[in-house]
């Protein structure tokens, strides 16, 4: 953590970035997302297994934009997410620095965007056994009972969009939700609402989602709305193969090539 | 007004749940579901979670739901048929199990809905409403009800208030009519009995302010750094509006299918990019911190200054479940 700590302030002290992005542990004793802007103020950072907000999602808020450039501290999946977000052009090299986490909790540098890549190429996503085991389940179940099981898990869901406010990828300044002429989607939380929302953020994020499960642990009612798109990542890699975000490829779903061995795309 | 104390056994607790369940009446309960323990419909005694500090979302949806019809529209060749749905008939609510601090939202909630408009939607939920409320006999780090004028034994928004002694059995207060009018229809159940042995009972929640002092520096600080400070890692979602028993603000949304509709209104959160946005594009809340801001204003200057009663009841579950970990306190303690 020294090393942490020694670099962010260094950083910090050159003016090299203007904020650190990172964890520290709030009056509840519980670890959140801090905002260093001094040297001195880099004692506070933290690291450990409990830092499990995805903090990329504060790299494209105009709050903390307004902070000036930023470091960010990034262990694996807030790595995924930078990946993703400059392969979607949201970042571009120089907007702000890495201070990469490895799985052991060790201080990684990265010279560009394209080394976190290919350090991410040693470390692909994997759907655990449990949520294969989950998906499978949920895929064989008669069609009546499968429509049973998302009816119970979604209809609790008031829409109080935190799984959309904690995603990196749900970057979007007005979301299709908030479009009312024409009303793509139902405002209210009722059941068609509340499956249509869910239905079309999996689809959104289809391709490009990188199984932070920061939708997941934002849920105030603790639904595991991450299945759909655990569920999608699986469909992906087995019709795809290696999944998982790209700048040097294009994107899997929104980009095609005339030569593809499927003959309906000619 | 109290109407006095009785006591009543576990066994007779349950038969009492089937009681009121067999007279037709829609019962809400803590119950598990999934991963969480929420205020749901609940059909058996047994349903019943046993082991909850407070339900991860509020109670206010038995009087104020996520969405609710104000109107439903038809245009026909005689004109434009309205469908009101304020003369249809409401269901009776038990709310079974809210902590005091659910009880007493009740009172800003009515505040709001029954003061300067009358809310007929409001009225009519609240007027079939029972509350039957358990003190805390425990708290965590969040609760706070005790700086703002509760308390984990208050009796404040409730019909009967239980608490659970030492000896096993409970304490039943009588605190409304409501109340009053349910043990006699099931007196076999309760026992005359005295107030004795409910301090011991209680949680011991810490004051962590003084509400007057806060509403006072509050009338100073509209312009200050804090807010966007304090609100820094919000990430603009609606968690603490919606988990939150008090909050009642609403979007009004139409769902229209050809020459018919309906009108609802919607729960809003003063934490979305679209709250107050104005049709010109302006907004006057137009970042996180401004509607932070708003959020803490609200509560604890707007309407205590207007009606005495801060809009905040202490539960904590902003601080709980808030996605970013913000706490209000941290907030509230700085100012």
């Amino acid at each position: 953590m020294n090393e942490l700590i020694k670099k962010a302030a260094s950083l910090l002290e050159a003016n090299e970035v203007q904020v650190v992005i990172g964890y520290g542990l709030g009056s509840a004793k519980r670890p959140q997302a801090i905002f260093v802007t001094t040297p001195a103020g880099c004692e506070q950072l933290m690291f450990d297994n409990r830092c499990i907000q995805n903090l990329a999602v504060y790299l494209t808020k105009q709050e903390i934009r307004k902070l000036g450039k930023p470091a960010i501290v990034a262990p694996l999946p807030v790595l995924r997410s930078i990946v993703q977000l400059v392969a979607e052009q949201q970042l571009t090299e120089g907007d702000l620095v890495v201070l990469g986490i490895d799985p052991d909790g060790k201080l990684l540098e990265f010279s560009s965007f394209k080394a976190i890549e290919s350090f991410l190429s040693d470390h692909k996503i994997v759907i655990e056994e449990k949520y294969l085991k989950k998906i499978e389940e949920i895929k064989n179940m008669p069609v009546g009972e499968r429509f049973a099981y998302w009816v119970e898990l979604l209809e609790p869901c008031f829409k109080c969009y935190a799984c959309r406010a904690a995603c990196p990828l749900c970057y979007c300044t007005r979301c299709t939700i908030e479009n009312n002429q024409p009303q793509w989607i139902p405002v209210a939380s009722h059941l068609q609402g509340n499956l249509e929302w869910h239905v079309m953020r999996a689809m959104h994020l289809a391709g490009r989602c990188t199984d932070c499960e920061a939708c997941y642990h934002a849920c105030p009612l603790g639904i595991p709305i991450h299945l759909l798109n655990k569920s999608l990542i699986q469909d992906l890699s087995e019709s795809f193969g290696d999944y998982g975000p790209k700048i040097s490829e294009p994107n899997m779903l929104s980009s095609f090539d005339p030569d593809d061995k499927e003959s309906f795309i000619r | 007004m109290q109407t006095g104390n009785y006591s009543i056994n576990e066994p007779s607790m349950s038969k009492l749940f089937d009681n009121l369940a067999e007279k037709g009446k829609t019962m809400y309960a803590p119950k598990n579901r999934g991963e969480r323990i929420l205020f749901q419909k609940v059909e058996k005694f047994g349903e019943i979670a046993g082991d909850y500090l407070l339900t991860a979302n509020s109670a206010k949806e038995v009087v104020f739901p996520r969405y609710e019809k104000v109107f439903s529209y038809k245009k026909t060749q005689d004109g434009i048929l309205i469908n009101d749905p304020t003369g249809n008939p409401f269901p009776e609510v038990v709310l079974w199990g809210s902590r005091p601090c659910d009880a007493a939202a009740f009172i800003p909630m009515t505040n709001t809905f029954e003061k300067d408009y009358i809310d007929n939607l409001y009225v009519k939920r609240r007027k079939n409403l029972l509350v039957l409320s358990f003190s805390c006999n425990t708290c965590d780090e969040f609760c706070f009800c005790t700086s703002v004028n509760g308390g984990p034994g208050n009796t404040a928004g409730s019909d009967i208030l239980f608490t659970r002694l030492q000896t096993g059995d409970f304490l039943a207060e009588i605190i409304t009519e409501k109340g009053k009018k349910v043990v006699e229809e099931n007196s076999s159940l309760f026992e005359a009995s005295t107030a004795e042995g409910k301090e011991q009972s209680l949680a011991k929640v810490e004051p962590r302010f003084n509400q007057d002092e806060i509403q006072a520096k509050l009338q100073e600080l509209f312009e200050n750094p804090l807010w966007a400070e304090k609100s820094r890692a919000c990430l603009g979602c609606g968690t603490c509006a919606y988990i939150c028993p008090v909050c009642s603000c609403f979007d009004i949304q139409d769902e229209a299918h050809g020459s018919q509709g309906t009108r609802l209104r919607c729960w809003d959160s003063c934490g979305f990019s679209l709250f107050t946005l104005h049709t010109s594009g302006h907004n006057p809340r137009p970042d996180q911190g401004t509607r932070w801001r708003q959020r803490i204003l609200h509560k604890f200057r707007y309407m205590p200054d207007k009606s005495k009663i801060a809009g905040c009841v202490g539960c904590g579950r902003c601080s709980r479940s808030c996605p970013a970990g913000i706490n209000i306190l941290d907030t509230v303690t700085a100012l």
